[in-house]
């Protein structure tokens, strides 16, 4: 499809725009919320596997301490060892959530959106983004992936995902205008869109791939290699 | 040629053009918007390179200028 804007990608060169580096004017709603700098998250990061150990390690060790004492009680030790995965699982599966497309699709609407959207992104976050349903987005904090009402951000080493809960106000919008309204948020104050979003999950690539659709493990691994480089 | 665009229900919406040599179609789009502003748009210069500018004055010079929904956490 041609670009709805019938201009391409980041050649558009805008003209000079005032009150440049302003903070996001979300901001203003969530006064309380400290500024989701880098550290931030890393602090953020370190307390979700600090967490994910003190949910698996009592389990499992329950598990091997029943089976010591009395090899009968295997039963209740697999009970435990279940415990211990499927607690870290279901926190993985909420970080997962927050990219799965939500809400109407709105199929009349929608290719006039994409285009729109595809307008915004160079010519391989385009194609992945029609892949994937995730638009990809180099910053500071890492390598974000954009979705219809939520974003990964993979931190840079690729070794963590951060999972964020952010949507556009109003439930009428197409999809990939969605998508738009936060690649835009996004890229006028990449800190202040993750102070505004809910931060709802980190932890290892491969323990979200492992919960996300199978269309949308593409971009994770695109997001973790340019993390890497 | 500059355009005002919302993003809408209908995908996106152009709301007003104007050119350098057109002072009469600049004021139309600035009136245009500020009223999108009163309504509660946000408006955005995406610059490329994945940089993008919050304005509250409409540039004149800006080829492209998104009006945008506020975002919240979900």
């Amino acid at each position: 499809m041609p670009g709805a804007l019938g201009a391409t990608g980041p050649a558009r060169a805008r003209g000079k725009a005032e009150g440049a580096a302003a903070p996001l004017p979300e901001l203003a709603n969530v006064p309380w919320r400290r500024p989701a700098t880098s550290a931030w998250l890393a602090a953020r990061g370190r307390l979700w596997t600090l967490w994910t150990v003190a949910m698996t390690i009592p389990f499992a060790g329950a598990a091997a301490v029943l089976l010591a004492l009395e090899p009968l009680s295997l039963p209740v030790a697999l009970a435990s060892v279940a415990h211990a995965w499927i607690i870290p699982e279901l926190y993985a599966f909420r970080g997962a959530n927050v990219a799965r497309p939500k809400g109407a699709r709105h199929p009349r609407a929608e290719p006039v959106a994409q285009g729109l959207l595809g307008d915004l992104l160079d010519h391989d976050e385009r194609e992945l983004q029609r892949r994937t349903g995730l638009a990809l987005q180099r910053g500071e904090l890492g390598t974000w992936l954009v979705a219809e009402a939520g974003a990964l951000l993979v931190a840079p080493g690729g070794r963590r995902v951060h999972c964020f809960c952010v949507r556009a106000t109003g439930a009428d919008l197409p999809p990939s205008d969605r998508i738009a309204h936060l690649l835009l948020a996004l890229r006028a104050d990449e800190e202040g869109f993750a102070t505004v979003a809910n931060h709802a999950f980190a932890g290892a690539p491969w323990r979200l791939r492992r919960r996300l659709d199978a269309a949308m493990r593409p971009g994770l691994r695109a997001a973790a290699i340019y993390a890497r480089a | 040629m500059s355009r005002l665009i919302r993003l809408d229900s209908t995908g996106h919406s152009t709301l007003a053009a104007w050119t350098a040599d057109d002072p009469a179609g600049y004021e139309a789009a600035v009136a245009a918007f500020r009223e999108e502003l009163d309504a509660g748009y946000i408006a955005m210069v995406d610059e490329g390179r994945g940089r993008a500018t919050h304005v509250r004055e409409l540039p004149r010079e800006a080829e492209l200028v998104l009006l945008r929904r506020p975002i919240a956490g979900g």
